[in-house]
């Protein structure tokens, strides 16, 4: 049976809202994001808010294959025509995270078209592990996160070249989130 | 308070929040560069705020308190209407006090006290191309952005300087944000620009007509443009507040007859009433 969404839209989605927000604004700054919401196995409820929030009609969504039931239950209830990875406007990460370089990366004059990643990890926590500084952040902040794939620093190194140019990542675990906008610089602590 | 059952709350449907907040978001990735948007009409004319509203309206909720300004006081009409439609559309509590708000809609002041985390200011603008008067072709300015050039700017202050001994830019004048990308900080006196800088709370600009949403995340380097030789100097009448004695704070003229009489008052009406009280 289909599992439902929010069950309030209108407030839930603002409270899920404000939570991005702050964490898009202050990145390496862990959101909780604790709403009664009930997603299909594996879909965390974080992630799930996240979906609502953002996703709808106006928005393509690239979806990993298998996951048939979180699929399904995004499809229901975003209602976001699917697309390729190299084409949608948020690209859903639950297992393997897909190479950044996929994903579309806006161009010099139009950075704002670039792809939304929102991923699932296993682990976010405000600790030592990595060194985050740039706009949004005093001085630095440290983000420990398990999940990401192992060369992910060097890709974002890389994807920091081309700035503005960039994918913006949403990371979600559990009831937790937290946000890496394309402008932050990232290293090892 | 319960909001008017009209309308959905905050006023916007659903869907117009999320392409407003979806521009918001990348808006805050990039900071300082303009995000199009669908603007929507509000039910007051271009050039009211219909940016700021509609950008406010996408974020704020029942447990936020607003604050709105024009020109720094909470008691001129767009300020007033503004309140009143959000209180009647979102039944949200409003003050007039900047140290207990947690949304500020501005238009063309930065509160005098300093902001902190956890608060929202939102400025309407209305015109967010700090190039149009230099290059009316958005196609070109489109361009100069993607390549970060910005020659034409440091052209028209120059000549300033060589016409008039000083940049001739009192207000909304330009500014850097975070090193890459030349910003509109909206028809703020000069003097404001430096609060910009490093800024715990997080800003937003909302341009309605033009349809254009940017942003600067907290703790952000927002740099008014200047040279080594000619450093870039607020300007702020030379005067004390005729009612609270203030000497820092940006002061409006206002004649008071017609045989030349004229006094100084701040232009933000919060921060002139919080030091008269503290000093009673």
């Amino acid at each position: 049976m289909m599992r439902p969404g929010f069950a309030d839209p209108v407030f839930q989605a603002q409270a899920s809202f404000r939570a991005v927000l702050e964490a898009m604004s202050r990145p390496g700054r862990v959101q909780l994001l604790d709403l009664p919401l009930t997603p299909p196995a594996g879909l965390d409820p974080a992630m799930a808010a996240v979906l609502l929030t953002l996703a709808d009609a106006d928005t393509s969504l690239h979806l990993p294959a298998g996951a048939e039931d979180a699929a399904e239950w995004t499809r229901f209830h975003c209602g976001s025509p699917s697309a390729a990875v190299s084409e949608a406007d948020f690209v859903l990460a639950l297992d393997a995270v897909p190479v950044l370089s996929t994903l579309r990366q806006g161009t010099d004059e139009a950075p704002e078209q670039a792809a939304t990643l929102i991923c699932q990890v296993a682990l976010l926590e405000e600790d030592r592990g990595w060194r985050l500084t740039g706009p949004g952040i005093s001085g630095s902040h440290h983000l420990r996160v398990a999940g990401l794939p192992a060369d992910f620093l060097q890709q974002w190194a890389a994807q920091r070249q081309a700035f503005p140019c960039g994918v913006d990542v949403i990371l979600c675990a559990g009831h937790r989130i937290a946000a890496l906008p394309r402008s932050v610089r990232i290293e090892e602590a | 308070m319960t909001h008017d059952p009209g309308y959905n709350f905050a006023y916007l449907d659903e869907g117009t929040k999320r392409m407003v907040r979806r521009a918001v978001l990348k808006a805050v990735s990039v900071p300082g560069h303009q995000v199009p948007f669908g603007a929507r009409e509000m039910p007051l004319p271009y050039g009211w705020g219909t940016g700021g509203i509609q950008v406010t309206a996408s974020i704020l909720g029942p447990q936020d308190t607003l604050k709105v300004i024009d020109q720094g006081a909470d008691d001129t009409t767009n300020a007033v209407s503004i309140r009143r439609f959000f209180s009647r559309v979102a039944g949200v509590r409003t003050t007039t006090r900047t140290r207990d708000a947690t949304v500020i809609q501005t238009r063309h002041r930065i509160p005098e006290m300093p902001l902190r985390e956890g608060q929202v200011l939102v400025y309407q603008v209305p015109m967010p191309e700090p190039l149009f008067r230099l290059e009316p072709r958005l196609s070109e300015t489109r361009r100069m952005h993607a390549l970060a050039d910005y020659g034409l700017m440091h052209v028209k202050l120059y000549e300033d300087i060589a016409r008039h001994g000083h940049v001739s830019t009192a207000y909304n004048y330009p500014v850097m944000v975070a090193n890459r990308y030349l910003m509109s900080p909206s028809p703020i006196p000069a003097f404001d620009n430096p609060k910009m800088d490093n800024m715990p709370a997080l800003q937003l600009f909302g341009a309605g007509r033009e349809k254009k949403i940017y942003a600067v995340p907290p703790y952000t380097r927002v740099r008014s443009l200047d040279f080594e030789d000619h450093p870039f100097r607020p300007h702020r009448a030379d005067a004390a507040c005729a009612f609270c004695g203030a000497r820092d704070s940006y002061l409006d003229e206002v004649v008071c007859d017609d045989r030349g009489g004229r006094m100084f008052i701040c232009s933000d009406t919060d921060h002139c009433e919080t030091r008269q009280e503290a000093a009673r």
